[in-house]
């Protein structure tokens, strides 16, 4: 087997016996990175120097007898997340430029252990979009059929783990953007309850619906890369101080008589053929394991979509003003005043989805609107919020596809925005409760592309759905399928 | 003068905090630094940067709160004010909009006739400064402008007036009180000219009687008390002047010119921002409780107003004097550190109100770094009480302690200057007096009682100042009509 192709327990014990070292381990993907991704555009930046360092360092600590579950890792990041001294571009044309100063606190817990930083990964721009098309960077190609979008907005995140570039990725998920593109590459994304891992450093879309999240081959290697992001960070207001539990500790935990909740509202007209005989497949599972599978109803869903897409675009609208060419990023040449130099500065900049999105905010916030608009999409929040605490009164976990259909054909939806929206109904309402869920392969369409299962835990139990998913990864193969590229 | 019209002012200040660090990151805020090097990636307003709300700020706008009689909201929200300026780095100010920390208080003024006035406080809220723009001043930076973001994320309170001032006096009646009570607290330093405390005024008028307000102009950024009354004053006139032409006021931001003492329109409601305030999702609701309400309240140093009236109805100084005493919070500590010393609050207080501030007003000093100290003043005054020296010749002594910084007594003592009560003495000096001046004893003795202060200065001056004034009067009115 391909160094490439390992699990990061089965990399860790062989780095931790000294069969290979994380020099040689860091060298292999990115031989493999230089190998596919011409195919794949899934990096916008490869820190080839940065990550051979730290494969040294972490090498060091490893025959020091120091490492951490991380220690000489190769793990990839979205380019939405501050690097210190690295391009950080959050797919934006505005930030082409731009050499971040600083790191995000998950890149300072990555650092602490040594995790080997190989690059940063493709992206909707700013995070908004659901097929990674929208980035500056070109779309990235879906591993498993390169003329299928990776899913978005943590495409490149997605497709990197499923073409073996990277051990684990960090992406983030505002509306479904971790879930959606695992769900699509067929690899494991978890989205964390908000407030479990700082968004220090994250370049901000959503803030009060952002939330780091991590990717990987399988729920233990995704387990172990939570494990070292979550927890409370002092520089995040908005980060929870609540201890964070051993999340591999408990995988193995039997789920016999476990109460898996299946809203009805997620079993529609027009799911997919496909999707729905694999989520079929998996409710059946979990009965042979011994879960108690019952019907339950988020009476609110259907406004959960419309709700989203004025809150976060309301925030956008304020978080993206400071792309204004004064400081950093990208300032027009042409302009001769200063409200040209804003105008031109931003119109070159922004790629056309975030300009709908900051015209969308900008206007949901507008004197004479925001009552109509914001104060009613608070109020749906809080609706969708409500059913997710009544429900979780009643069962442990709730089982729903992550998406509508399996990945869609490149230039499909990119000109018509709701249909995209749409793509996210199923990730969306997770978002606006604040909870956490986690997407995990259940099959394959008949075309071959992987569909994804979505469970959905109590706020802060991410330790539920992460065994909930072990339990069925056990009794299942798909995890273990891979794009052949 | 007369008018036809009521003058309506409503106030905005901005007061800047003392605190170390700034409201939403742990730079420093000292004035003065070079550009952008009190700066961090969270003032800065760099991509992913997040606010973390500075406890102090909170703290301090409490305090502020509690001394103006405002209610501490349990809940209060931060509100993100959005518009595009090359100082807000963010492009937008984190401010505090529904649900501010503070509302409805109120302060008492005395009006120009010396009637007490309570004037409400609809608001006070925390909120960050923005940088400045440093426009270039050489040829070849004519055309830019620079930016420097030291001053960004200041920590500032905003308090917002009702609109129930009727003249300039009363709205600098107001300032000043505000401005007190803010020194008194050690949150603001004071300085209107560096613009720790800024004042936005916002002026109409109406024909007397008339119940709805006029349209009102808002007046911006006046940086001294003087220039704020002739603000007002000139906008009070502009409006009539235009009512009585026929013409309409309209709602207008201005910017005073303390240079010509005229204002001129700095943009209208038309051009006005709409800010699309909404709640910061960077920042959770400021819950307060009452316990650390309790706690501030309990700390809180004895306002102006109620030393005032301390040292009226304890001390028994009049009026005037307990008001000057008391607006300023170290002149009234070093007063009161006197008193007891000597038991004389009247004398300490002629003191201090005197020669003390005399000096430290010639000198332009603090009273903290006055040479002379509370215990040597009383050292002194007790000395004019026990009649060692007479209140003139204390004035030369204090004079020497304030360029000595010796201790009176060591003054005296070396200069000689101790007062001279041995009555032969003085009786030897007299009839040296009237000796020498017999012309002068006769016209006494024949009726012309007004010579006897010439004799009183004669002996006085041949006693270098030093014979004690009351024992001179008793012994010439014996030798003189002997």
């Amino acid at each position: 087997m391909k160094l490439y192709d390992l699990t990061l327990t089965e990399l860790r014990a062989r780095l931790d016996n000294r069969e290979v070292s994380s020099v040689d381990v860091t060298r292999a993907f990115l031989d493999r990175i230089a190998a596919t991704d011409d195919k794949i555009n899934a990096f916008i930046t490869v820190c080839e120097a940065e990550a051979l360092a730290a494969a040294k360092a972490a090498d060091r600590r490893i025959a020091a007898n120091e490492a951490g579950a991380l220690t000489g890792i190769p793990i990839a990041v979205k380019d939405i997340f501050n690097t210190s001294g690295i391009l950080t571009t959050c797919g934006s044309k505005i930030l082409n430029n731009y050499i971040a100063p600083y790191d995000a606190t998950v890149i300072a817990r990555l650092k602490q252990q040594d995790a080997v930083i190989l690059g940063k990964l493709n992206m909707d721009e700013f995070a908004m979009g659901s097929s990674n098309e929208c980035t500056a960077f070109e779309p990235v190609h879906n591993p498993w059929n390169t003329d299928r979008v990776p899913g978005g907005s943590s495409g490149g995140s997605a497709a990197s783990v499923a073409a073996s570039q990277a051990i684990a990725t960090l992406g983030t998920d505002t509306g479904g953007s971790v879930r959606q593109p695992a769900a699509h590459c067929g690899v494991v994304g978890l989205k964390p309850t908000y407030g479990r891992v700082s968004r220090y450093g994250v370049i901000a879309y959503a803030s009060s619906l952002d939330q780091v999240g991590p990717l990987a081959r399988n729920i233990g290697d995704c387990a172990l890369l939570l494990q070292t992001v979550a927890g409370f960070d002092p520089a995040d207001s908005t980060s929870v101080d609540i201890p964070v539990p051993d999340y591999s500790a408990t995988l193995s935990e039997d789920i016999t008589g476990l109460r898996i909740g299946l809203p009805k509202e997620y079993f529609i007209e027009g799911l997919d053929d496909d999707v729905r005989r694999a989520v079929d497949q998996a409710i059946a599972t979990y009965r042979n394991l011994g879960a108690e599978l019952v019907e339950v109803s988020l009476p609110h869903t259907d406004y959960a979509v419309a709700g989203y897409y004025l809150i976060a675009t309301a925030e956008a609208s304020s978080n993206l003003a400071r792309y204004d060419g004064v400081r950093f990023g990208l300032r027009s040449a042409e302009s001769d005043s200063l409200i040209d130099m804003y105008t031109r500065s931003r119109a070159e900049g922004f790629g056309i989805e975030v300009k709908r999105r900051i015209m969308l905010g900008t206007y949901a916030l507008s004197s004479g609107y925001y009552d109509a608009y914001y104060l009613k999409a608070q109020k749906v929040r809080t609706l969708v919020r409500q059913d997710f605490t009544r429900v979780f009164e009643d069962v442990d976990v709730l089982l729903t596809p992550v998406a509508p259909t399996p990945a869609f054909p490149l230039g499909e939806k990119v000109d018509d925005p709701l249909q995209m929206y749409l793509s996210d109904i199923f990730t969306i309402p997770v978002n606006l409760a604040g909870t956490c869920a986690i997407s995990l392969p259940c099959g394959f369409s008949d075309g071959g592309l992987p569909i994804g299962l979505q469970l959905i835990g109590k706020p802060f139990d991410e330790a539920t759905i992460l065994k909930t998913g072990y339990a069925f990864e056990q009794a299942t193969e798909w995890h273990k399928k891979k794009a052949a590229l | 003068m007369a008018s036809k019209y009521e003058t309506v002012i409503g106030l905005e200040v901005h007061v800047q905090l003392t605190t170390d660090t700034k409201i939403f990151c742990g730079c420093s805020k000292v004035f003065g630094q070079e550009p952008n090097t009190q700066t961090c990636p969270v003032c800065l307003g760099l991509p992913g940067a997040l606010p973390v709300l500075n406890e102090k700020v909170v703290e301090f706008a409490i305090k502020t709160g509690l001394a103006t009689n405002c209610a501490i909201a349990p809940r209060s929200i931060f509100a993100r004010k959005n518009y595009f300026y090359p100082d807000l780095p963010k492009g937008y100010q984190i401010s505090q909009f529904e649900l501010p920390i503070c509302e409805h208080g109120w302060l008492d003024i005395l009006t120009e006739n010396e009637a007490e006035k309570r004037i409400g406080i609809t608001r006070i809220h925390m909120e960050e400064d923005a940088g400045k723009l440093v426009h270039g001043e050489t040829q070849e930076s004519s055309r830019t402008s620079f930016v420097d973001l030291n001053r960004a994320c200041t920590p500032l309170l905003e308090s917002v007036s009702e609109p129930d001032m009727r003249s300039a006096d009363e709205a600098i009646a107001y300032l000043k009180k505000l401005h007190q009570i803010v020194v008194y607290l050690g949150v603001c330093d004071g300085n209107l000219e560096e613009g720790s405390f800024r004042c936005d005024a916002n002026v109409s008028i109406r024909p007397w009687g008339q119940k709805e307000l006029g349209t009102r102009a808002e007046l911006k950024n006046i940086n001294s008390f003087r220039f704020i009354k002739q603000a007002i004053e000139y906008e009070i006139e502009r409006q009539a002047d235009l009512l009585d032409s026929g013409s309409q006021v309209v709602q207008e931001t201005r910017l005073f010119d303390s240079q010509t003492g005229t204002s001129r329109s700095m943009r209208s409601k038309e051009e006005a921002h709409d800010y699309r305030y909404f709640p910061d999702p960077d920042l959770v609701p400021l819950v307060i409780d009452k316990a650390w309400i309790a706690e501030i309240r309990e700390g809180l140093p004895e306002l102006p107003e109620a030393k005032r009236l301390r040292f009226e109805s304890e001390m028994g100084l009049s009026a005037y004097d307990a008001e000057i005493l008391a607006a300023d919070q170290a002149l009234a500590a070093f007063f009161e550190a006197c008193v007891p010393l000597t038991g004389d609050a009247k004398l300490c207080a002629n003191w201090v109100m005197g020669e003390i501030s005399r000096q430290l007003n010639e000198g332009n000093i603090a009273i903290t770094d006055a040479p002379v100290s509370p215990t040597r003043l009383a050292g002194l005054l007790n000395r004019i009480k026990d009649n060692t020296i007479s209140g003139k010749i204390a004035k030369n002594v204090f004079e020497k302690m304030w360029q000595s910084g010796q201790e009176a007594d060591a003054i005296i003592e070396a200069e000689g200057l101790k007062q001279v009560t041995d009555s032969s003495a003085i009786e030897a000096l007299i009839e040296e007096v009237i000796a020498a001046n017999p012309g002068q004893a006769a016209e006494y003795r024949a009726g012309k009682e007004k010579l006897m202060g010439f004799f009183v200065g004669q002996v006085m001056k041949a006693s270098k100042g030093k014979a004690n004034p009351g024992m001179v009067n008793q012994i010439l009115k014996d030798k003189l009509s002997g």
